[in-house]
Protein backbone atom coordinates (compact mmCIF):
# COMPACT_ATOMS: atom_id res chain seq x y z
CA UNK A 1 0.00 0.00 0.00
CA UNK A 2 1.42 3.14 -1.04
CA UNK A 3 1.63 6.34 1.91
CA UNK A 4 0.63 9.25 1.29
CA UNK A 5 3.61 12.09 0.65
CA UNK A 6 3.69 13.73 4.36
CA UNK A 7 3.84 10.10 5.64
CA UNK A 8 6.41 9.59 3.21
CA UNK A 9 8.27 12.90 4.49
CA UNK A 10 8.13 11.82 8.18
CA UNK A 11 9.23 8.21 7.34
CA UNK A 12 12.56 10.03 5.90
CA UNK A 13 12.71 12.19 8.59
CA UNK A 14 12.79 9.43 10.83
CA UNK A 15 15.49 7.36 9.09
CA UNK A 16 17.75 10.28 9.04
CA UNK A 17 17.51 10.28 12.76
CA UNK A 18 17.77 6.54 13.38
CA UNK A 19 21.04 6.50 10.85
CA UNK A 20 22.95 9.16 12.80
CA UNK A 21 23.58 6.42 15.92
CA UNK A 22 26.33 5.29 15.08
CA UNK A 23 25.32 1.58 16.52
CA UNK A 24 22.42 1.22 14.01
CA UNK A 25 24.14 0.11 10.60
CA UNK A 26 21.82 1.32 7.08
CA UNK A 27 20.94 -2.19 6.84
CA UNK A 28 19.27 -2.44 10.34
CA UNK A 29 17.74 0.62 9.75
CA UNK A 30 16.10 -0.70 6.64
CA UNK A 31 14.75 -3.46 8.79
CA UNK A 32 13.60 -1.13 11.18
CA UNK A 33 11.68 0.61 8.24
CA UNK A 34 10.10 -2.28 7.22
CA UNK A 35 9.02 -2.73 10.37
CA UNK A 36 7.41 0.74 10.80
CA UNK A 37 5.81 0.33 7.61
CA UNK A 38 4.30 -2.78 8.35
CA UNK A 39 3.33 -1.44 12.24
CA UNK A 40 1.91 1.94 10.33
CA UNK A 41 -0.13 -0.31 7.35
CA UNK A 42 -1.95 -2.18 10.05
CA UNK A 43 -2.47 1.15 11.99
CA UNK A 44 -4.15 2.81 8.92
CA UNK A 45 -6.25 -0.52 8.56
CA UNK A 46 -7.65 -0.31 11.79
CA UNK A 47 -8.73 3.77 10.87
CA UNK A 48 -6.46 5.80 12.08
CA UNK A 49 -5.34 8.52 10.30
CA UNK A 50 -1.64 8.89 9.15
CA UNK A 51 -0.87 11.17 11.80
CA UNK A 52 -1.82 8.90 14.30
CA UNK A 53 -0.69 5.61 12.82
CA UNK A 54 2.75 7.26 12.55
CA UNK A 55 3.27 8.24 16.17
CA UNK A 56 1.66 5.12 17.52
CA UNK A 57 3.98 3.13 15.45
CA UNK A 58 7.07 5.16 16.50
CA UNK A 59 5.74 5.06 19.86
CA UNK A 60 6.03 1.16 19.77
CA UNK A 61 8.96 0.81 18.32
CA UNK A 62 10.10 2.55 21.74
CA UNK A 63 12.77 4.96 22.62
CA UNK A 64 15.43 5.29 20.16
CA UNK A 65 18.64 6.04 22.55
CA UNK A 66 17.25 2.88 24.47
CA UNK A 67 17.18 0.38 21.48
CA UNK A 68 20.51 2.05 19.76
CA UNK A 69 22.02 1.03 22.85
CA UNK A 70 20.48 -2.25 22.84
CA UNK A 71 22.15 -2.29 19.37
CA UNK A 72 25.73 -0.70 20.34
CA UNK A 73 25.75 -3.89 23.24
CA UNK A 74 25.11 -6.26 20.26
CA UNK A 75 27.51 -4.72 17.45
CA UNK A 76 30.31 -3.26 19.83
CA UNK A 77 32.45 -3.42 16.80
CA UNK A 78 30.48 -0.72 14.75
CA UNK A 79 30.42 1.61 17.79
CA UNK A 80 34.57 0.90 18.20
CA UNK A 81 34.57 3.49 15.71
CA UNK A 82 33.43 6.19 18.49
CA UNK A 83 34.89 4.73 21.03
CA UNK A 84 32.66 5.26 23.92
CA UNK A 85 29.64 3.03 24.32
CA UNK A 86 26.96 5.25 24.45
CA UNK A 87 27.20 6.94 27.49
CA UNK A 88 24.06 7.90 29.46
CA UNK A 89 24.99 11.08 30.67
CA UNK A 90 25.65 13.00 27.31
CA UNK A 91 28.50 14.67 25.79
CA UNK A 92 28.97 17.17 28.78
CA UNK A 93 32.09 14.81 30.48
CA UNK A 94 33.90 14.73 27.70
CA UNK A 95 37.31 16.05 27.28
CA UNK A 96 38.36 19.39 25.21
CA UNK A 97 40.32 18.53 22.48
CA UNK A 98 43.22 20.75 23.13
CA UNK A 99 43.85 18.61 26.63
CA UNK A 100 43.79 15.81 24.43
CA UNK A 101 46.19 16.83 22.35
CA UNK A 102 48.73 18.90 24.96
CA UNK A 103 48.45 15.21 26.95
CA UNK A 104 49.46 13.45 23.71
CA UNK A 105 52.33 15.46 22.94
CA UNK A 106 53.26 15.30 26.70
CA UNK A 107 53.76 11.57 26.78
CA UNK A 108 54.99 11.38 23.45
CA UNK A 109 57.88 13.84 24.78
CA UNK A 110 57.85 11.70 27.63
CA UNK A 111 58.55 8.76 26.22
CA UNK A 112 61.22 10.17 23.75
CA UNK A 113 63.29 11.74 26.78
CA UNK A 114 62.53 8.34 28.57
CA UNK A 115 64.65 6.42 25.92
CA UNK A 116 67.16 9.20 25.47
CA UNK A 117 67.68 8.93 29.24
CA UNK A 118 68.07 4.96 28.95
CA UNK A 119 70.35 5.61 25.73
CA UNK A 120 72.81 7.79 27.78
CA UNK A 121 72.78 5.56 30.92
CA UNK A 122 72.39 1.63 29.54
CA UNK A 123 74.58 2.55 27.05
CA UNK A 124 76.62 -1.09 26.27
CA UNK A 125 75.68 -2.32 29.36
CA UNK A 126 73.47 -4.78 27.24
CA UNK A 127 70.47 -3.87 29.68
CA UNK A 128 69.13 -1.88 27.70
CA UNK A 129 67.65 -3.90 24.95
CA UNK A 130 65.68 -5.29 28.45
CA UNK A 131 64.42 -1.94 29.45
CA UNK A 132 63.58 0.02 25.90
CA UNK A 133 59.94 -1.77 26.20
CA UNK A 134 59.73 -0.25 29.52
CA UNK A 135 61.03 3.28 28.92
CA UNK A 136 57.82 3.04 26.05
CA UNK A 137 54.65 1.09 26.88
CA UNK A 138 53.90 2.80 30.03
CA UNK A 139 53.57 5.59 28.34
CA UNK A 140 50.89 4.18 26.12
CA UNK A 141 49.12 2.76 29.22
CA UNK A 142 49.21 6.47 31.07
CA UNK A 143 47.72 7.82 27.69
CA UNK A 144 44.60 5.11 27.54
CA UNK A 145 44.51 4.97 31.05
CA UNK A 146 44.03 8.68 31.54
CA UNK A 147 41.31 8.33 28.40
CA UNK A 148 39.65 5.37 29.64
CA UNK A 149 39.75 7.32 33.35
CA UNK A 150 40.79 3.30 35.19
CA UNK A 151 39.58 3.22 38.05
CA UNK A 152 42.18 2.98 41.31
CA UNK A 153 42.21 -0.83 41.90
CA UNK A 154 42.98 -1.23 37.51
CA UNK A 155 45.81 1.41 37.66
CA UNK A 156 47.57 0.67 40.81
CA UNK A 157 47.31 -2.94 39.29
CA UNK A 158 49.03 -1.75 36.36
CA UNK A 159 51.33 0.35 38.35
CA UNK A 160 52.62 -2.75 39.96
CA UNK A 161 52.91 -4.66 37.26
CA UNK A 162 54.62 -2.21 35.10
CA UNK A 163 57.60 -1.79 38.40
CA UNK A 164 57.12 -5.54 39.25
CA UNK A 165 58.58 -6.38 36.02
CA UNK A 166 60.89 -3.71 35.44
CA UNK A 167 62.68 -4.90 39.10
CA UNK A 168 62.60 -8.23 37.56
CA UNK A 169 64.32 -7.39 34.45
CA UNK A 170 66.90 -5.33 36.67
CA UNK A 171 67.85 -7.19 39.52
CA UNK A 172 68.31 -10.43 38.17
CA UNK A 173 72.00 -10.90 37.93
CA UNK A 174 72.14 -11.88 33.96
CA UNK A 175 75.13 -12.92 32.43
CA UNK A 176 76.21 -10.56 29.99
CA UNK A 177 75.49 -11.60 26.38
CA UNK A 178 73.79 -14.40 28.11
CA UNK A 179 70.88 -16.00 26.06
CA UNK A 180 68.17 -15.79 29.09
CA UNK A 181 69.17 -11.89 28.81
CA UNK A 182 68.31 -11.64 25.75
CA UNK A 183 65.54 -14.01 25.78
CA UNK A 184 63.75 -11.68 28.32
CA UNK A 185 64.48 -8.64 26.58
CA UNK A 186 62.60 -10.36 23.33
CA UNK A 187 59.71 -11.48 25.82
CA UNK A 188 59.38 -8.43 28.21
CA UNK A 189 57.32 -6.20 24.98
CA UNK A 190 54.77 -9.06 24.80
CA UNK A 191 54.12 -8.77 28.72
CA UNK A 192 54.43 -4.73 28.54
CA UNK A 193 51.76 -5.06 25.27
CA UNK A 194 48.98 -6.61 27.30
CA UNK A 195 49.24 -4.48 30.12
CA UNK A 196 49.13 -1.42 27.16
CA UNK A 197 45.96 -4.43 26.29
CA UNK A 198 44.72 -3.98 29.87
CA UNK A 199 44.63 0.05 30.06
CA UNK A 200 43.07 0.25 26.44
CA UNK A 201 39.95 -1.91 27.87
CA UNK A 202 39.69 0.01 30.44
CA UNK A 203 40.52 -2.70 32.59
CA UNK A 204 37.33 -4.95 31.29
CA UNK A 205 39.92 -7.93 30.03
CA UNK A 206 37.24 -10.73 30.98
CA UNK A 207 35.34 -9.96 27.75
CA UNK A 208 36.16 -11.01 24.50
CA UNK A 209 34.25 -8.25 22.71
CA UNK A 210 36.86 -5.38 24.13
CA UNK A 211 39.86 -7.94 23.64
CA UNK A 212 39.03 -7.94 19.84
CA UNK A 213 39.10 -4.52 19.62
CA UNK A 214 42.42 -4.32 21.25
CA UNK A 215 43.33 -6.64 18.41
CA UNK A 216 41.88 -4.47 15.81
CA UNK A 217 43.42 -1.53 17.97
CA UNK A 218 46.98 -2.80 17.34
CA UNK A 219 47.08 -3.72 13.65
CA UNK A 220 45.54 -0.18 12.83
CA UNK A 221 48.50 1.17 15.16
CA UNK A 222 50.64 -0.69 13.15
CA UNK A 223 49.39 1.11 9.79
CA UNK A 224 49.67 4.19 10.97
CA UNK A 225 53.16 3.94 12.51
CA UNK A 226 53.97 2.92 9.66
CA UNK A 227 52.87 5.38 7.88
CA UNK A 228 54.22 8.20 10.16
CA UNK A 229 57.77 6.26 9.85
CA UNK A 230 57.45 6.31 6.32
CA UNK A 231 56.87 10.12 6.19
CA UNK A 232 59.24 10.96 9.03
CA UNK A 233 62.00 9.47 7.00
CA UNK A 234 60.72 11.52 3.80
CA UNK A 235 61.49 14.87 6.30
CA UNK A 236 64.76 13.92 7.60
CA UNK A 237 66.10 12.18 4.37
CA UNK A 238 65.39 15.39 2.79
CA UNK A 239 66.41 17.85 5.69
CA UNK A 240 69.53 15.54 5.67
CA UNK A 241 70.39 16.60 1.95
CA UNK A 242 69.91 20.16 2.29
CA UNK A 243 72.16 20.45 5.56
CA UNK A 244 75.12 18.51 3.63
CA UNK A 245 74.33 20.35 0.52
CA UNK A 246 74.85 23.46 2.47
CA UNK A 247 77.82 22.08 4.61
CA UNK A 248 76.71 21.47 8.39
CA UNK A 249 76.67 18.17 9.35
CA UNK A 250 73.50 17.12 10.79
CA UNK A 251 74.51 13.25 11.97
CA UNK A 252 74.83 14.28 15.84
CA UNK A 253 71.77 15.83 16.66
CA UNK A 254 69.72 13.76 14.14
CA UNK A 255 71.16 10.22 16.04
CA UNK A 256 71.93 12.31 19.01
CA UNK A 257 68.64 13.73 19.50
CA UNK A 258 65.76 13.76 17.10
CA UNK A 259 65.62 10.08 16.49
CA UNK A 260 65.81 8.93 20.19
CA UNK A 261 62.75 11.05 20.87
CA UNK A 262 60.62 10.73 17.70
CA UNK A 263 61.33 7.43 17.05
CA UNK A 264 59.33 6.35 20.23
CA UNK A 265 57.14 9.40 20.93
CA UNK A 266 55.36 8.71 17.59
CA UNK A 267 53.97 5.22 18.68
CA UNK A 268 51.81 7.63 21.06
CA UNK A 269 51.13 9.85 18.27
CA UNK A 270 49.94 6.50 16.38
CA UNK A 271 47.96 5.44 19.24
CA UNK A 272 46.49 9.00 19.13
CA UNK A 273 45.88 9.11 15.90
CA UNK A 274 44.23 5.47 15.63
CA UNK A 275 41.89 6.63 18.47
CA UNK A 276 40.65 9.90 16.77
CA UNK A 277 40.67 8.80 13.04
CA UNK A 278 39.40 5.16 12.82
CA UNK A 279 36.80 5.56 10.50
CA UNK A 280 39.95 6.48 8.16
CA UNK A 281 41.51 3.19 8.29
CA UNK A 282 39.03 1.24 8.73
CA UNK A 283 38.05 0.74 4.94
CA UNK A 284 41.76 -0.07 4.46
CA UNK A 285 42.04 -2.87 7.20
CA UNK A 286 40.05 -5.66 5.13
CA UNK A 287 41.73 -4.48 1.86
CA UNK A 288 45.22 -4.87 3.84
CA UNK A 289 44.19 -8.37 4.90
CA UNK A 290 42.63 -9.65 1.58
CA UNK A 291 45.56 -8.42 -0.24
CA UNK A 292 48.20 -10.31 2.46
CA UNK A 293 46.32 -13.23 2.82
CA UNK A 294 46.82 -15.22 -0.38
CA UNK A 295 50.69 -13.26 -0.23
CA UNK A 296 51.06 -15.22 3.03
CA UNK A 297 50.05 -18.75 1.65
CA UNK A 298 52.64 -18.00 -1.46
CA UNK A 299 55.09 -17.05 0.80
CA UNK A 300 54.46 -19.78 3.23
CA UNK A 301 54.49 -22.42 0.69
CA UNK A 302 57.88 -20.89 -0.87
CA UNK A 303 59.57 -21.08 2.25
CA UNK A 304 58.09 -24.78 2.61
CA UNK A 305 59.24 -26.05 -0.19
CA UNK A 306 62.43 -24.41 -0.01
CA UNK A 307 62.95 -26.23 3.47
CA UNK A 308 61.83 -29.33 2.37
CA UNK A 309 64.40 -29.55 -0.58
CA UNK A 310 67.17 -27.85 1.27
CA UNK A 311 68.59 -31.67 2.94
CA UNK A 312 67.69 -32.91 6.10
CA UNK A 313 65.83 -31.53 8.44
CA UNK A 314 69.31 -31.23 10.78
CA UNK A 315 70.56 -29.25 8.34
CA UNK A 316 68.26 -26.22 9.40
CA UNK A 317 70.34 -24.37 11.45
CA UNK A 318 69.37 -22.09 14.54
CA UNK A 319 69.19 -18.43 12.44
CA UNK A 320 66.74 -20.02 10.18
CA UNK A 321 64.56 -21.40 12.68
CA UNK A 322 64.16 -18.02 14.60
CA UNK A 323 63.53 -16.45 11.23
CA UNK A 324 60.74 -18.67 10.63
CA UNK A 325 59.36 -18.06 14.47
CA UNK A 326 59.20 -14.84 13.67
CA UNK A 327 57.29 -15.84 10.19
CA UNK A 328 54.41 -17.44 12.04
CA UNK A 329 53.99 -14.68 14.72
CA UNK A 330 53.47 -12.23 11.75
CA UNK A 331 51.25 -15.15 9.88
CA UNK A 332 49.09 -15.52 13.33
CA UNK A 333 48.98 -11.77 13.60
CA UNK A 334 47.58 -11.70 10.08
CA UNK A 335 44.78 -14.10 10.83
CA UNK A 336 43.92 -12.33 14.11
CA UNK A 337 43.70 -8.92 12.41
CA UNK A 338 41.85 -10.03 9.52
CA UNK A 339 38.92 -11.99 12.10
CA UNK A 340 39.07 -8.73 14.16
CA UNK A 341 37.54 -6.61 10.61
CA UNK A 342 35.29 -8.77 9.79
CA UNK A 343 31.97 -8.48 9.98
CA UNK A 344 31.33 -11.63 12.28
CA UNK A 345 27.58 -11.35 10.91
CA UNK A 346 28.62 -11.85 7.01
CA UNK A 347 28.19 -15.39 5.42
CA UNK A 348 31.50 -18.02 4.82
CA UNK A 349 32.71 -16.80 1.77
CA UNK A 350 35.39 -17.60 -0.55
CA UNK A 351 38.09 -15.21 1.49
CA UNK A 352 37.44 -17.76 4.69
CA UNK A 353 38.44 -20.67 2.72
CA UNK A 354 41.34 -18.63 2.08
CA UNK A 355 42.09 -17.95 5.14
CA UNK A 356 41.67 -21.73 6.60
CA UNK A 357 44.16 -22.57 3.48
CA UNK A 358 46.65 -20.04 4.90
CA UNK A 359 45.90 -21.76 8.33
CA UNK A 360 46.47 -25.30 7.12
CA UNK A 361 49.72 -23.91 5.30
CA UNK A 362 50.69 -22.18 8.54
CA UNK A 363 50.29 -26.04 10.39
CA UNK A 364 52.43 -27.32 7.89
CA UNK A 365 55.51 -25.01 8.44
CA UNK A 366 54.70 -24.74 12.16
CA UNK A 367 55.11 -28.97 12.41
CA UNK A 368 57.99 -29.12 10.24
CA UNK A 369 59.86 -26.44 12.04
CA UNK A 370 59.02 -28.48 15.75
CA UNK A 371 60.46 -31.48 13.89
CA UNK A 372 63.44 -29.52 12.92
CA UNK A 373 63.65 -28.13 16.71
CA UNK A 374 62.90 -31.91 18.62
CA UNK A 375 65.58 -33.29 15.69
CA UNK A 376 68.25 -30.39 17.18
CA UNK A 377 67.43 -30.93 20.69
CA UNK A 378 68.17 -34.68 20.68
CA UNK A 379 71.34 -33.99 18.93
CA UNK A 380 72.99 -31.29 20.88
CA UNK A 381 70.24 -31.20 24.34
CA UNK A 382 68.42 -28.34 25.88
CA UNK A 383 69.67 -24.73 25.76
CA UNK A 384 67.31 -21.59 26.87
CA UNK A 385 67.07 -20.68 23.07
CA UNK A 386 65.83 -23.81 22.32
CA UNK A 387 63.28 -24.10 24.97
CA UNK A 388 62.00 -20.73 24.04
CA UNK A 389 61.50 -21.69 20.67
CA UNK A 390 59.67 -24.97 21.35
CA UNK A 391 57.16 -23.28 23.47
CA UNK A 392 56.21 -20.76 21.08
CA UNK A 393 55.94 -23.43 18.48
CA UNK A 394 53.81 -25.56 20.14
CA UNK A 395 51.78 -22.53 21.20
CA UNK A 396 51.16 -21.54 17.83
CA UNK A 397 50.33 -25.05 17.24
CA UNK A 398 47.51 -25.30 19.44
CA UNK A 399 46.18 -22.29 18.97
CA UNK A 400 46.11 -22.96 15.05
CA UNK A 401 44.86 -26.57 15.11
CA UNK A 402 41.77 -25.31 16.84
CA UNK A 403 41.10 -22.34 14.63
CA UNK A 404 41.48 -24.68 11.58
CA UNK A 405 38.64 -27.02 13.12
CA UNK A 406 36.36 -23.78 13.98
CA UNK A 407 36.94 -22.64 10.87
CA UNK A 408 35.69 -26.14 9.07
CA UNK A 409 32.70 -25.94 10.94
CA UNK A 410 31.83 -22.16 10.41
CA UNK A 411 32.39 -22.94 6.62
CA UNK A 412 30.52 -25.73 7.28
CA UNK A 413 27.50 -24.18 8.85
CA UNK A 414 27.93 -25.78 12.13
CA UNK A 415 29.13 -23.45 13.88
CA UNK A 416 29.25 -19.92 14.13
CA UNK A 417 31.65 -16.92 13.43
CA UNK A 418 31.60 -15.88 17.38
CA UNK A 419 32.97 -19.40 18.36
CA UNK A 420 36.55 -18.62 15.84
CA UNK A 421 36.31 -15.06 17.54
CA UNK A 422 36.10 -16.31 20.68
CA UNK A 423 38.67 -19.14 20.55
CA UNK A 424 40.99 -16.53 19.07
CA UNK A 425 40.82 -13.48 21.95
CA UNK A 426 40.45 -16.34 24.11
CA UNK A 427 44.07 -17.93 23.71
CA UNK A 428 45.79 -14.38 23.41
CA UNK A 429 46.52 -14.59 27.71
CA UNK A 430 48.73 -18.05 26.81
CA UNK A 431 51.20 -15.85 25.11
CA UNK A 432 51.24 -12.98 28.02
CA UNK A 433 51.73 -16.64 30.45
CA UNK A 434 54.68 -17.93 28.54
CA UNK A 435 56.38 -14.54 27.40
CA UNK A 436 56.15 -14.22 31.67
CA UNK A 437 57.35 -18.06 32.29
CA UNK A 438 60.44 -17.26 29.97
CA UNK A 439 61.39 -13.59 31.73
CA UNK A 440 60.76 -14.74 35.24
CA UNK A 441 61.46 -19.01 35.14
CA UNK A 442 64.01 -19.44 32.33
CA UNK A 443 67.42 -17.39 34.16
CA UNK A 444 66.42 -18.98 37.52
CA UNK A 445 66.19 -22.75 35.86
CA UNK A 446 69.37 -21.74 33.25
CA UNK A 447 71.66 -20.47 36.37
CA UNK A 448 71.56 -16.39 34.20
CA UNK A 449 73.29 -17.96 30.88
CA UNK B 1 -2.49 -7.45 32.81
CA UNK B 2 1.34 -6.26 32.37
CA UNK B 3 4.20 -8.68 32.79
CA UNK B 4 7.30 -7.38 34.32
CA UNK B 5 10.20 -6.69 32.12
CA UNK B 6 12.62 -9.14 33.60
CA UNK B 7 10.52 -11.41 32.88
CA UNK B 8 10.13 -10.30 29.40
CA UNK B 9 13.35 -10.43 28.67
CA UNK B 10 13.94 -13.78 30.31
CA UNK B 11 11.34 -15.01 28.25
CA UNK B 12 12.17 -13.90 24.90
CA UNK B 13 14.89 -15.91 24.15
CA UNK B 14 12.88 -19.45 23.80
CA UNK B 15 9.97 -17.72 23.13
CA UNK B 16 11.33 -16.42 19.46
CA UNK B 17 13.03 -19.30 18.86
CA UNK B 18 9.97 -21.57 19.78
CA UNK B 19 8.05 -19.33 17.30
CA UNK B 20 10.74 -19.53 14.28
CA UNK B 21 10.58 -23.58 14.63
CA UNK B 22 6.95 -23.36 13.00
CA UNK B 23 8.83 -21.94 9.35
CA UNK B 24 10.97 -18.54 8.99
CA UNK B 25 9.40 -15.31 9.70
CA UNK B 26 10.56 -11.59 9.91
CA UNK B 27 10.45 -9.16 12.77
CA UNK B 28 7.37 -7.59 12.53
CA UNK B 29 5.29 -11.24 11.66
CA UNK B 30 7.06 -12.42 15.05
CA UNK B 31 6.20 -9.62 17.49
CA UNK B 32 2.23 -10.01 15.93
CA UNK B 33 2.50 -13.72 17.14
CA UNK B 34 3.80 -13.13 20.47
CA UNK B 35 1.37 -10.84 20.88
CA UNK B 36 -1.41 -13.32 20.14
CA UNK B 37 0.20 -15.95 21.84
CA UNK B 38 -0.12 -13.94 24.79
CA UNK B 39 -3.53 -12.71 24.06
CA UNK B 40 -1.81 -8.83 23.56
CA UNK B 41 -0.51 -9.31 27.54
CA UNK B 42 3.52 -9.44 26.82
CA UNK B 43 4.07 -6.05 25.26
CA UNK B 44 7.44 -5.65 24.02
CA UNK B 45 9.29 -2.78 22.81
CA UNK B 46 9.29 -3.46 19.38
CA UNK B 47 12.86 -1.80 18.68
CA UNK B 48 14.29 -4.43 21.07
CA UNK B 49 13.64 -7.57 19.13
CA UNK B 50 15.90 -6.88 16.76
CA UNK B 51 19.05 -6.58 18.57
CA UNK B 52 18.07 -10.05 19.98
CA UNK B 53 17.26 -11.05 17.00
CA UNK B 54 21.03 -9.88 15.76
CA UNK B 55 22.85 -11.73 19.30
CA UNK B 56 20.78 -14.89 18.47
CA UNK B 57 22.14 -14.75 14.76
CA UNK B 58 25.36 -13.86 15.81
CA UNK B 59 25.49 -17.01 18.43
CA UNK B 60 24.60 -19.17 15.41
CA UNK B 61 21.11 -19.93 16.62
CA UNK B 62 19.29 -18.29 13.52
CA UNK B 63 20.48 -17.14 10.13
CA UNK B 64 18.50 -14.68 7.87
CA UNK B 65 18.18 -13.71 4.75
CA UNK B 66 16.86 -10.67 2.71
CA UNK B 67 13.62 -10.98 0.37
CA UNK B 68 11.23 -8.72 -1.37
CA UNK B 69 7.76 -8.86 0.24
CA UNK B 70 4.46 -8.58 -1.55
CA UNK B 71 4.77 -4.90 -1.50
CA UNK B 72 8.66 -4.78 -2.99
CA UNK B 73 10.05 -3.82 0.61
CA UNK B 74 12.96 -5.52 1.39
CA UNK B 75 12.39 -8.12 4.00
CA UNK B 76 14.76 -9.91 6.47
CA UNK B 77 13.54 -13.39 7.44
CA UNK B 78 14.82 -15.40 10.04
CA UNK B 79 15.32 -19.23 10.35
CA UNK B 80 16.26 -21.44 13.04
CA UNK B 81 19.14 -23.49 12.65
CA UNK B 82 20.17 -26.90 14.09
CA UNK B 83 22.00 -25.19 16.82
CA UNK B 84 19.34 -23.11 17.68
CA UNK B 85 16.87 -25.97 17.81
CA UNK B 86 19.42 -27.70 20.55
CA UNK B 87 19.49 -24.47 22.31
CA UNK B 88 15.83 -23.91 22.40
CA UNK B 89 15.41 -28.03 23.50
CA UNK B 90 17.65 -26.82 26.70
CA UNK B 91 15.49 -23.91 27.58
CA UNK B 92 12.29 -26.28 27.60
CA UNK B 93 14.02 -28.20 29.88
CA UNK B 94 15.14 -25.55 32.55
CA UNK B 95 11.46 -23.90 32.01
CA UNK B 96 9.73 -27.33 32.69
CA UNK B 97 11.33 -27.59 35.60
CA UNK B 98 10.89 -23.72 37.08
CA UNK B 99 7.06 -23.97 35.74
CA UNK B 100 6.85 -27.63 37.98
CA UNK B 101 8.36 -25.94 40.73
CA UNK B 102 6.39 -22.65 40.99
CA UNK B 103 2.91 -24.81 40.05
CA UNK B 104 4.22 -26.91 43.46
CA UNK B 105 4.79 -24.16 45.44
CA UNK B 106 1.36 -22.14 44.43
CA UNK B 107 -0.47 -25.91 45.09
CA UNK B 108 0.53 -25.93 48.66
CA UNK B 109 -0.29 -22.12 49.05
CA UNK B 110 -2.63 -21.43 46.54
CA UNK B 111 -2.49 -17.53 46.55
CA UNK B 112 -0.38 -14.77 48.91
CA UNK B 113 -2.45 -13.88 51.81
CA UNK B 114 -2.43 -9.97 50.87
CA UNK B 115 -3.97 -11.38 47.68
CA UNK B 116 -6.78 -13.55 49.46
CA UNK B 117 -7.55 -10.60 51.74
CA UNK B 118 -8.73 -8.37 49.12
CA UNK B 119 -10.27 -10.99 46.96
CA UNK B 120 -12.71 -11.81 49.99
Amino acid sequence: MGFDSDLETQIDLWRGYVLRRQAIATIDAEELEDHLRDQVDDLLATGLDHDEAFLVAIKRLGNLDAVSREFAEEHSDRLWKQLVIVRDDGDDTRTPAWRELAMVLGLALGTGLAVKAGLSWLEGSGGLIRNVGLLVFPFLAAYFGWKRRLTAPVAAALLVSFAALAVLLNVYPFAVDGSTALLAGLHAPVVLWILVGVAYIGGRWRSDARRMDFVRFTGELAIYYTLLALGGAVLVGLTVAVLTAVGVDPEPVLAGWILPIAVPGALVVAAWLVEAKQNVVENIAPVLTRVFTPLTIMMLLAVLAVVATAGGLNAVDRDLLILMDAILVLVQCLLLYSLSARDSLARPGLFDSLQLVLVVVAIAVDAVMLTAMLARITEFGFSPNKIAALGINLLVLVHLVRAAWLTVGFLRGRRPFSALERWQTRFLPAYGVWALVVIMIFPLVFRFA
Amino acid sequence: MRIEKDLVAATATPLVLGILIDGDLYGYAILKRVGELSGGSMQWTDGMLYPLLHRLERLGYVTSRWSSSEAGRRRKHYTITDLGREQLAERQEQWTVVVEALRQVWQADPRPPAAAAAWA
